[in-house]
């Protein structure tokens, strides 16, 4: 049989779905947030402990697709330890970079709900959410 | 390859002429996303280049040779709509630009008229949004309340909660002719007439359902019955709301302006007669006349056959599907059903399943489907959804089964 090339759904993108890092709610947050994909459904929540300017933890739920997902997990393993004012200049580059494969116009959405979730949720920087296009 | 099957050609239809006569194919692309949009057959494309290229005018307005024939034209379509739907009557026939389109025409002039204070509106969890949100602005807006028919476990409408909710005397009742999404075909006839005898007005959502298994309007003797043309092998921008003559005639106007007029006068208007009250402004007028080459191709083929090679197709898929470990179909039996294969792959999300089809130059669609309520029904965030029209073949099948089973091996 024909299998097309695993360029898009590479090891560690796939690793991150099936074994995300930082998986699960945080008792006593600080700051909690959730954004829907409205194309999908797709759903990613963060939960973060902050400690003099610093996220001192970081854990993200939610439920979709690998891109969205794997997503997320890499960015919380980005986010933990960093300084506030550092997060707040994440950009969609800066994810897309981290995960380091060719996103489609189509899967935009989904490779930067997370990106969405720290920008509206965390700093309320609203006015982000659609400048991801 | 287990599930590579022979490919023995339909016995319905001549395929390989069919798809002859469709563009799109050119690009082996393997297509079954039809449920979305459909491919347009090379006569679409020529009636609508017909009209832009030899007799490019306005309708209805000028006196010269080549409006009257571009309103000839745009006219014809109208007695094949009435043909093909079987409507008593040309002037029962209006063009929108889609199903949405006309549904919200019956949702703000009909219903406006009609619906008040603590009535009911009875839909069903299965319905597309299109059928959803103009009844909850109608509902809230009057005060009036929204109710749905659930699904039974196999996605049929369940009928016991259908004829309950009848007896508290709902003002209109809303389905759709097909679920887009489980491919359950409603049995139109029966619900209508349990409706009607309730003392309510039925309006049917055929997006899904007159271009696979067709629709004999009196028949069913519901009172709106909609569709879209470019799910029927027509260009978009094109649509059409079939209405009972009495009801467009006590109906108010939809949308005011030019063509829609009898005499305008400083402090009043008169309004044109059916079905020109409830078509104001330049219509899509080449892409009305598409819509007529389309339902020409559709019948030239034929319904019955149409019909006889989808369920063809959804059995051998169903068969097929069934297979693949993990893999759960939502929907009723083929027998039941239209060719629309909605379905999930256990620790795969559906973009996905899409996503990796896509680089076999498969295409399905993945999502809602623009049914978010039937979604959390299901207990799903979205489906992959294979959907099949007269062109597809066994083969674009197969294809189907390879990009699963690759997506299978990346996620295992």
């Amino acid at each position: 049989m024909t299998a097309v090339d695993d360029q898009f759904y590479r090891e560690y993108i796939l690793d991150h779905y099936k074994n995300p890092r930082n998986f699960g709610r945080l008792e006593g947050a600080d700051v909690s947030h959730e954004e829907y994909n409205p194309l999908c459904g797709d759903l990613v929540g963060m939960d973060f402990r902050l400690q003099d300017g610093v996220i001192e933890d970081v854990r993200f739920h939610g439920r979709g697709c690998a891109i969205s997902q794997a997503s997320a997990s890499l960015m919380t393993e980005r986010l933990k330890g960093m300084r506030l004012e550092d997060a707040r200049e994440l950009s969609k580059d800066d994810v897309l970079d981290e995960l380091g494969i060719e996103i489609s116009p189509a899967r935009l959405k989904c490779a930067l709900l997370s990106l969405k979730v720290l920008k509206v949720g965390a700093y309320g920087l609203a006015g982000e959410e659609d400048d991801d296009e | 390859m287990s599930t590579l099957r022979s490919s023995p050609a339909s016995s319905a239809l001549d395929l390989a002429a069919i798809r002859q006569d469709f563009p799109f194919f050119e690009t082996g692309i393997a297509y079954l996303d039809s449920a979305n949009t459909a491919q347009r057959p090379r006569r679409v494309l020529d009636a609508m280049e017909g009209y832009f290229t030899q007799y490019n005018s306005n309708i209805h307005r000028a006196v010269y040779r080549t409006s009257m024939q571009a309103t000839e034209h745009y006219d014809a379509t109208r007695r094949k709509v009435r043909e093909f739907i079987n409507a008593k009557s040309v002037k029962e026939i209006v063009f929108t630009k889609n199903i949405t389109e006309a549904i919200n025409l019956v949702a703000y002039s009909w219903g406006r008229q009609n619906i008040r204070e603590g009535d009911l509106i009875v839909l069903t969890v299965m319905e597309h949004h299109s059928n959803i949100v103009p009844w909850q602005i109608l509902a809230q807006e009057k005060g009036a309340r929204v109710a749905y028919v659930d699904i039974d476990d196999q996605g049929e409408l369940r009928l016991d909660q259908f004829h309950e909710l009848l007896e508290q005397e709902p003002r209109l009742v809303a389905f759709a002719h097909v679920s887009n999404t489980l491919g359950t075909i409603t049995p139109c006839r029966e619900l209508t007439a349990a409706a009607h005898a309730a003392g309510a007005v039925v309006l049917i959502d055929g997006a899904q359902g007159v271009q696979h298994v067709g629709v004999d309007v009196q028949e069913i003797g519901c009172d709106f019955y909609g569709f879209t043309g470019h799910k029927v092998l027509g260009p978009t921008g094109s649509g059409v709301l079939y209405a009972r003559r009495e009801l467009l005639e006590a109906m108010p106007p939809f949308l005011a302006g030019g063509d829609m007029i009898r005499a305008v006068f400083l402090d009043h208007t008169e309004y044109a007669g059916l079905p020109e009250k409830f078509e104001a402004g330049t219509p899509a007028i080449a892409e009305v006349i598409g819509l007529g080459a389309a339902l020409d191709y559709l019948q030239d083929v034929g319904m019955d056959a149409i019909r006889a090679h989808e369920l063809e197709l959804t059995e051998y898929t169903l068969e097929a599907l069934s297979e693949i470990d993990g893999l759960r179909v939502f929907g009723p039996p083929a027998p039941r059903r239209s060719g629309v294969v909605a379905f999930d792959i256990e620790g795969i999300h559906p973009h996905d399943i899409a996503t990796i089809l896509d680089r076999h130059d498969v295409c399905i669609r993945a999502g809602h489907n623009c049914a978010m309520p039937l979604m959390h029904r299901l207990g799903v965030a979205a489906t992959a959804r294979a959907s099949f029209f007269l062109y597809n073949t066994k083969e674009e099948i197969d294809r189907l089964l390879v990009g699963l089973h690759d997506a299978k091996r990346i996620f295992r």
